[in-house]
């Protein structure tokens, strides 16, 4: 069996997975804090992923970077190529992955008690030092929890992936692209042996982050 | 010495505060929502009063005409938060830390650590965690971890009114001997008279978004000059007067005219008595009056009364007396001696 869907897989998921976690973290931390009428709009921007059929995420990425186009071009010209590329998964599974990691995070970061990071700058504490120390371990739960569904969601990328970098066997294949593709050349069994990889894989990750939590809370709360 | 003078508009609400704080602990006692923790928050640089300035020690710490707006970290301003906010990831120890993060040597950290735990009786809970700890621990945590810091200003924000009634009295005592042992400047907001009353040297009383003359608190109390200061300071019975003679004025709400201690003023505006002042055997300011209202307290009665000729739609007096001075049977008249009258102006 070629285990490369698998490695291509894992490493889409979970390179994208820590773009979005800073990303994510980061814009939802800025567009907490900006005025209102410009937040209600980035705030569409950056959840249409989340709603939009991956397909047309896809599409949109190819208007984008393919070949012919200005942007495109100018990235193969400096030897960057997305379109049809291990790599251009990241892209594919981070857009469509960013609008979980963003919503949650902006979610946690509005439960924050304010007050903490107020009596942290009167104490003389740098706003980095806050933000590390103070605020995100106190919104660590919703950080945690969207984390994890933006590396399931990278991880069990199809739509954009397949628009963007098609199937190439040994190239561009992912585990749900692999399905999809045996699938409908009758190789059934082939199908079944990849979907049970990608429920060991998803029951795993659900496990750890449920132990995590488990120890976290017991440290913290009595 | 702070001296601040600031406007800040939120909406249809306007703050417009002008004082000067010398060492000691000035009090700003108003009712909720007038104003007094925004006026704090300027002060320590969370909000941005949209002109004035504001200066501690002879350090500009904002001016609008200027351009200067130190950050909260470089004002070096203690600031109690009213729910203390400690951080709840933190040990009792690695909060108080935080407020020493500006000193490089380890050795003087942890000597400050050790002498701030020590004056607040901490020892014990170095490594608890926030919500292991009780609301008065809570409190002497913050209170340390800003201590530490050595803050030239400190500002409290209703510093009791997260802990249960039965700590607070308690509290209070051993608030006001460090607060001396601090020595410094300052700053506290309250709402309740009891508390300003413990624990300030001087009071200004807030009426929504202003500050009324800050007066020193004993005097405030006797004489509080105005109606908002009359009600900060816990006047139930305060009425429209008008002048009648130069030791008498007209109320007619209450359908009387009352002899005064203190010479009238032509601008007086309205009078107040005290639930307190009211007696059964003084001669003085005896009206015939009728109980309408009594309420039971543990070491007290509230009588609320009406004297005759009051005019309808007007509140009941108050009258407060222990339950030991309570008369068999309810009184006809009650008198109030002429020096018991607060006279109250506009200004």
């Amino acid at each position: 069996m070629d285990w490369y869907p698998l490695w291509n897989s894992v490493r889409i998921a979970a390179i994208s997975c820590v773009l979005v976690f800073f990303i994510g973290i980061f814009a939802a931390y800025y567009v907490a804090r900006l005025p209102r009428l410009i937040k209600g709009l980035l705030d569409v921007a950056l959840t249409l992923p989340l709603v939009l059929p991956p397909t047309v995420t896809g599409y949109f990425l190819l208007i984008l970077l393919g070949t012919k186009r200005p942007l495109g071009s100018f990235l193969l010209e400096h030897g960057v190529k997305f379109v049809m590329n291990w790599y251009g998964g990241i892209l594919a599974a981070a857009v469509v992955a960013f609008p979980l990691m963003y919503r949650t995070a902006r979610g946690a970061f509005e439960s924050f008690d304010v007050t903490l990071a107020y009596s942290g700058q009167t104490l003389g504490l740098s706003n980095t030092y806050i933000f590390w120390r103070i605020r995100m371990p106190y919104c660590r739960q919703g950080i945690l929890a969207g984390t994890v569904l933006a590396f399931a969601r990278a991880l069990g990328e199809y739509g954009a992936t397949s628009m963007l970098i098609g199937y190439t066997p040994g190239r561009t294949a992912t585990i749900s692209t692999t399905v999809y593709q045996l699938w409908r050349t009758n190789d059934n069994i082939g199908a079944l042996r990849w979907v049970l990889v990608n429920l060991v894989i998803s029951t795993a990750v659900l496990l750890a982050v449920n132990l995590l939590e488990r120890k976290n809370s017991g440290e913290v709360r009595r | 010495m702070l001296s601040v003078n600031i406007e800040k508009r939120l909406g249809k609400f306007r703050l417009q505060v002008a004082f000067e704080a010398a060492e000691g602990v000035t009090g700003i006692l108003g009712a909720s929502g007038c104003g007094k923790s925004m006026t704090l928050r300027c002060i320590a640089g969370i909000e941005k009063p949209d002109k004035g300035s504001i200066v501690l020690n002879g350090q500009t710490l904002f001016d609008s005409d200027q351009g200067i707006d130190l950050p909260p970290q470089k004002r070096r301003v203690g600031y109690l938060f009213q729910n203390y906010a400690l951080f709840p990831n933190m040990t009792v120890k690695k909060n108080i830390l935080c407020g020493l993060r500006g000193e490089k040597d380890s050795v003087k950290r942890q000597e400050a650590l050790q002498h701030v735990m020590k004056l607040l009786q901490l020892e014990e809970l170095e490594n608890h965690h926030p919500s292991q700890i009780s609301g008065g621990q809570a409190q002497r945590v913050a209170l340390a971890r800003i201590l530490v810091n050595c803050p030239r200003l400190l500002m409290l924000d209703e510093p009791f009114s997260a802990l249960d009634s039965h700590l607070r009295e308690h509290l209070q005592i051993e608030m006001k001997l460090l607060l001396e042992k601090y020595g410094g400047t300052v700053l506290m907001v309250t709402h309740s008279r009891n508390e300003a009353y413990h624990l300030c040297d001087r009071i200004a009383p807030m009426d929504v978004g202003v500050f009324l003359a800050l007066k020193p608190t004993k005097a405030l109390f006797a004489d509080p000059g105005t109606i908002v200061a009359a009600a900060v300071t816990g006047c139930k019975n305060i009425a429209a007067a008008t002048k009648a003679g130069e030791y008498e004025v007209e109320v007619p709400e209450w359908g009387l005219r009352l002899t005064t201690g203190q010479p009238v003023r032509e601008d007086v505006c309205a009078v107040s008595i005290r639930a307190h002042y009211f007696g059964v055997k003084t001669v003085q300011n005896r009206f015939p009056i009728y109980q309408t209202d009594e309420m039971e307290e543990p070491f007290e009665w509230i009588i609320r009364f009406r004297f005759n000729g009051q005019k309808e739609r007007t509140p009941d007096i108050w009258w407060r007396l222990p339950k030991d001075c309570r008369p068999q049977k309810m009184p006809e008249e009650l008198g109030v001696s002429p020096s018991d009258i607060l006279l109250l102006y506009s200004k």
